[in-house]
């Protein structure tokens, strides 16, 4: 077991949903699936995204495809038009989720 | 019937390469061609462009896109279904009819769907007590009523069967939902019904899949550095299959990537909850798939499950909600953050002094290249150079302009190596608020027209 980056074995996409985002992430093996669902709780991905997410996070598995799905709330700076922000569609937030570091 | 359907998707949004459906067209086998151009925000400028035109509102990217392929789709019997209409599907449909004249392209069918347009309508229904309160937070539409700007139903995918039916090469459709443009040629192709729910929800999840061009073969993946030939990506061809099987592929020779990774990457796209994806004519079990890589390139996925639609149709309004601005300069090092974050200290503090300030909530500074993307994750560094990037938004257009002169003056009376001031001074432009709402589905009739040059 050694702390790694998430980007090292698994692969994420996000994208708005209103004024929250979300991110899938997903893996190859299911001991990888076994791996993130104990990793990426509620809890852990809200920790992780304290800069970003103003709001709850909700999770959904998809196990056919070995993935997790997050809903971010509140989480876009009013989302769409109404957003300031750089990234007002939540583009980014998949990779910043494969930052992340879990022990595997 | 055909056993076998290819549907390719050549721009997923207004704004998208016009190489991407003219290289499907071009570059391999091809029955259809789809194309989507609106967003929420698409359809209120639609709305404006209208109101000082009656011949304008609609997509001209595609009427630009069809000139370069036109003959060929037709000589080929390629046909190509768009939500091109916008808000003004008929004057699409003469724009296209004028372009095949112009090419003497004779025998050319094209057809129209109206009836997702509620705009007008909204008194009547709101009369007749039809709510339409946003989805979000329960708010009444009388709250913004005054200020819609567009008022818009999804249509589902058995209207642009209707129109296939009718003997249509181009269908042009206004708020289409972006399956809907691939669910509907299997929909005709292989006479699906309106309860045949698992291939329906089939044909919603290829839709999803290709709704984005080339967002399924390579591109925004994670796995980029395996991704050969950015340049010459290709972008996505649906092999339909009449038991609701399909095979998610590229035509052969292009650029980019088609295996598990992109194709469940898209299929994360933009999801709620994955055992439960809502749409006009159906609901899709996106968990129930099975997902297969059957090739070089080639994706199979089987054995989805589908159930009935909602009896309400999702209504997308917008409306005027105030203004905003954004203005941004460059600042270099050394201690390139300090001075942003002191160039954006010395432009609230000029404003005040003039009397003009925000709420916090009304405000915004970003200091790009130290981290703002990544915010509260990326490590702190200290960068040769950042983009001070700063915005307001309120409901006093004049304040806000007059956020907007106060950011050059930066260049002379900030901190030294302020630089890179371009575009001008930043203006108040509208805010579009989305309101999302819903409506029994009785409420609305679509229409097809087809005619023929």
């Amino acid at each position: 077991m050694a702390k790694v980056k998430l980007s090292s074995f698994a692969w994420a996409r996000s994208g708005d949903k209103g004024d929250g985002s979300n991110v899938g992430i997903f893996v190859k093996t299911k001991a990888d699936y076994e791996l993130i669902k104990k990793a990426l709780t509620v809890d852990a991905v809200k920790r992780h995204f304290h800069g970003i997410c103003k709001g709850e996070v909700t999770r959904y598995e998809a196990e056919n495809m070995l993935a997790l799905n997050f809903l971010l709330r509140d989480s876009l700076g009013g989302g769409g038009s109404e957003s300031l922000k750089t990234d007002a569609q939540g583009k980014t937030h998949g990779l910043a989720l494969l930052e992340m570091e879990v022990e595997r | 019937m055909r056993d076998k359907v290819l549907i390719g998707y050549g721009q997923g949004f207004w704004g998208d390469s016009i190489l991407g459906p003219v290289r499907l067209v071009r570059e391999g086998p091809l029955d259809y061609l789809a194309l989507d151009y609106l967003a929420e925000v698409t359809m209120s400028i639609m709305q404006k462009l209208k109101g000082r035109n009656p011949k304008a509102g609609y997509a001209t990217d595609f009427v630009a896109m069809l000139s370069r392929v036109l003959p060929e789709v037709h000589q080929k019997g390629i046909k190509v279904i768009a939500n091109a209409g916008g808000v003004n599907p008929g004057a699409c449909l003469d724009a296209v009819l004028d372009l095949a004249q112009k090419q003497g392209i004779k025998g050319l069918k094209v057809g129209i769907i109206e009836g997702d347009d509620i705009l007008t309508r909204i008194p009547d229904l709101l009369q007749s007590g039809h709510m339409l309160a946003n989805m979000d937070d329960g708010r009444a539409l009388s709250e913004v009523q005054s200020r819609i700007l567009s008022a818009n139903v999804y249509i589902g995918a058995f209207a642009v069967a209707e129109c296939l039916r009718q003997g249509a090469q181009i269908v042009i459709g206004g708020r289409l939902t972006d399956p809907a443009l691939v669910a509907g040629p299997m929909i005709h192709e292989f006479g699906w019904g309106p309860q045949d729910f698992d291939k329906l929800a089939a044909g919603t999840m290829a839709g999803h899949i290709a709704e984005c061009g080339a967002q399924c073969t390579g591109g925004n993946f994670t796995g980029w550095r395996d991704v050969k030939d950015f340049v010459r990506i290709g972008y996505p061809v649906i092999e339909a299959s009449p038991d609701g099987s399909f095979v998610v592929t590229k035509h052969e020779g292009t650029g980019g990537l088609v295996n598990r990774e992109t194709v469940i990457s898209q299929l994360l796209y933009e999801m709620g909850d994955p055992n439960r994806y809502l749409g006009p004519d159906c609901t899709a079990d996106f968990t129930s798939a099975k997902i297969e890589e059957v090739g070089k390139d080639r994706v199979r996925l089987s054995g989805i499950k589908g159930g009935p639609a909602t009896p309400t149709y999702k209504v997308s309004i917008s409306y005027q909600n105030g203004f905003k601005t954004t203005g941004q300069l460059t600042v270099s090092g050394p201690d390139a953050v300090a001075k942003a974050k002191l160039c954006a200290d010395i432009v609230w503090g000029r404003l005040a002094l003039d009397g003009c300030t925000f709420e916090e909530h009304e405000k915004i500074v970003e200091i790009v290249g130290a981290g703002v993307c990544h915010e509260g994750i990326a490590k702190p560094t200290d960068p040769p150079e950042v983009v001070l990037r700063m915005g307001v938004k309120c409901n006093d257009e004049d304040k806000v302009d007059r956020f907007g002169m106060e950011i050059v003056p930066l260049v002379t009376s900030g901190p030294p190596g302020v630089t890179g001031f371009a575009g001008g001074r930043p203006k108040a432009t509208d805010i579009v608020g989305y309101w999302p709402a819903l409506l029994q589905k009785d409420q609305v009739k679509t229409r097809v027209r087809v005619e023929v040059t």
